[in-house]
């Protein structure tokens, strides 16, 4: 065991506390737009949010199209449940975030940003727009025209959904929207919109000021760089760490478990449950790994013990996929209250156990039907703990 | 001008009357009267000129956006997976006792509501709560108690 012990690597580039930001921006923002971008693209960042779309790709397509107004936004919609690192970066090095927000506003053409808040977070707000403030000071110092607003949200997960969250914003009910259009051509008031995670963020702001290559070195092929973990549950460390992208789900079990690891939740509610058995063969990291099984993260990383009752645990996501549903769509809506009713009635012997295989149908259905990433993937963690747990569920 | 009226109409100037003003405004007069009523939301209406069945299907979309009357504090504990692994219902049911009201309730003196919510991201400090803005971690009963002690002392 220890000998995999090293293989998780710890690293401090997010937190680190960087006095220069003044500095990386004015010599960011005299380099060229391709410049930048090409650096973005050699580095292979990836977004951070858990989707994992190209970032330089991102702000290549929104700098290109054609629109005298555009807009950056940061998603600090952080509602997955066991995710909890956007709050502290936010909190502790919310310039690192605003730095590069400027920086993107250089290179597609937009004079605005929006950091869209998540209600919860209210107590960050003041101390985030005094941050944001000094910041603007030194815009104008520097004659770069780039403001920042706080736009806080009021309790409703799926508007981190980026769609849902520019719906939010223009003041509308938070309802995803069609894609295509994406929002690099059509996103908030229908203009070009470049929307990142705000660790996506952060780890630009690595990137202008180390330089594409050191980004690239750490994490392994398609999962470059570091990611923030969000680590609670049966642990005897909860907290965040800054990690390599790559490692093997048992390294990871292996420092932070409590030595009675029954399953991990990698991705939060909509991500997978592995149980111990598949430890070793899974990856997290983006898809596309030669080996195994790898799964991307928004850094949620929830750990169950044996106590756990994984009939509990899926009774509790789906509680919460139920209320969150913004009821838009049937799969959606009809799918989430029809799969918590069941598991209940399988549970307590009013339906045959084969009734979760018709459950798993219902998930299939929602996967192929529904009309965003919320009823797409309840299918993920509800088909991993079913499948994985199926006497649970039943007895 | 009644209050209601005369905070939508300083709101209105603060944030302006277009559509994207909607969700400050209503923000704020929940931020005031932590509610909102049927009267606030045809006021927002009329000030913003939008249908008031537009206004009331964005407000009730948004579970921090109370369309029922609540108390001065509402307590807002996170019923998601971390918290209620980690002592939740525990917590929660000493709430109940000191405070005597069911989740969803409000004391009848108008003080306190008790509702539920979804993942606040302080799992790592579960279980977790807000009251109002505040946001308080690591409970216990017993830590829960002192904190309600003190709100009732305000």
């Amino acid at each position: 065991m220890a000998e995999s012990y090293h293989l998780l690597k710890r690293a401090d580039f997010i937190f680190r506390n960087e006095n220069d930001w003044e500095e990386i921006l004015t010599k960011t923002i005299k380099r060229t737009p391709q410049d930048i971008i090409n650096e973005l693209i050699s580095s292979e960042l990836k977004g951070r949010g858990g989707a994992g779309f190209p970032t330089g790709l991102k702000w290549k397509i929104t700098a290109e199209a054609k629109s005298a107004e555009k807009y950056v936004i940061c998603n600090a919609d952080e509602g997955e449940p066991g995710t909890f690192k956007d709050r502290e970066i936010l909190s502790r090095v919310p310039y690192k975030v605003l730095t590069a927000m400027a920086v993107c506003g250089h290179i597609i053409g937009a004079k605005k940003g929006i950091i869209y808040l998540r209600g919860e977070y209210h107590s960050l707000k003041e101390s985030l727009e005094k941050t944001i403030s000094e910041f603007e000071y030194y815009c104008k110092k520097i004659k770069l025209e780039f403001s920042v607003d706080v736009f806080m949200g009021s309790g409703a997960y799926i508007c981190g959904e980026e769609t849902a969250l520019f719906e939010s914003l223009e003041g509308h009910r938070g309802e995803p929207r069609n894609k295509p259009p994406y929002p690099t051509i059509k996103g908030y008031m229908d203009k070009p919109t470049v929307i990142n995670n705000v660790e996506t963020l952060a780890h630009t702001f690595t990137i202008f000021k180390y330089g594409a290559k050191k980004f690239y070195d750490l994490g392994v092929q398609f999962s470059r760089g570091t990611k923030l973990f969000s680590v609670s549950g049966d642990t005897p460390k909860p907290g965040i760490y800054e990690l390599e992208l790559g490692m093997s789900l048992q390294d990871f079990v292996n420092e932070f478990g409590d030595g009675d690891t029954k399953a991990v939740q990698v991705g939060g509610a909509s991500g997978f449950l592995v149980p111990r058995k598949k430890f070793q063969e899974t990856a997290i990291g983006y898809q596309g790994k030669l080996t195994g099984i790898s799964l991307p993260t928004g850094g949620s990383m929830m750990i169950y013990n044996s106590s756990r009752s994984m009939f509990n645990v899926l009774d509790n996501y789906l509680e919460f996929f139920r209320e969150e549903s913004c009821g838009q769509c049937t799969p959606c809506r009809v799918g989430c209250q029809q799969l918590l009713i069941g598991i209940k009635a399988v549970k307590r012997g009013e339906r045959p156990a084969q009734y979760l295989d018709k459950l798993l149908k219902l998930t299939e259905t929602m996967q192929l039907t529904a009309k965003c990433g919320l009823g797409q993937s309840v299918a993920n963690s509800f088909a991993s703990i079913v499948e994985n747990f199926r006497e649970e569920m039943i007895y | 001008m009644d209050p209601i009226q005369s905070l939508i109409k300083e709101l209105a100037v603060k944030h302006g009357r277009k559509r994207e003003s909607l969700l400050p405004v209503l923000q704020g007069v929940v931020e005031q009267e932590r509610y909102l009523s049927e009267h606030s939301m045809i006021e927002i209406a009329r000030e913003l000129d939008l249908p008031a069945a537009e206004v009331y299907g964005t407000a009730t979309f948004y579970s921090f956006l109370e369309h029922r009357k609540m108390g001065r504090f509402i307590i807002r504990i996170c019923k998601t997976i971390s918290c209620s692994m980690k002592g939740k219902n525990q917590v929660l049911l000493a709430i109940q006792d000191m405070l005597k009201i069911s989740t969803g309730e409000t004391t009848p003196d108008g003080r306190f509501s008790l509702v539920e919510t979804n993942c606040l991201g302080l799992c790592h400090k579960a279980p977790a709560m807000l009251i109002n803005e505040e946001v308080y971690t690591d409970l216990t009963p017993e830590k829960v108690r002192e904190i309600l002690s003190d709100y009732m002392k305000k």
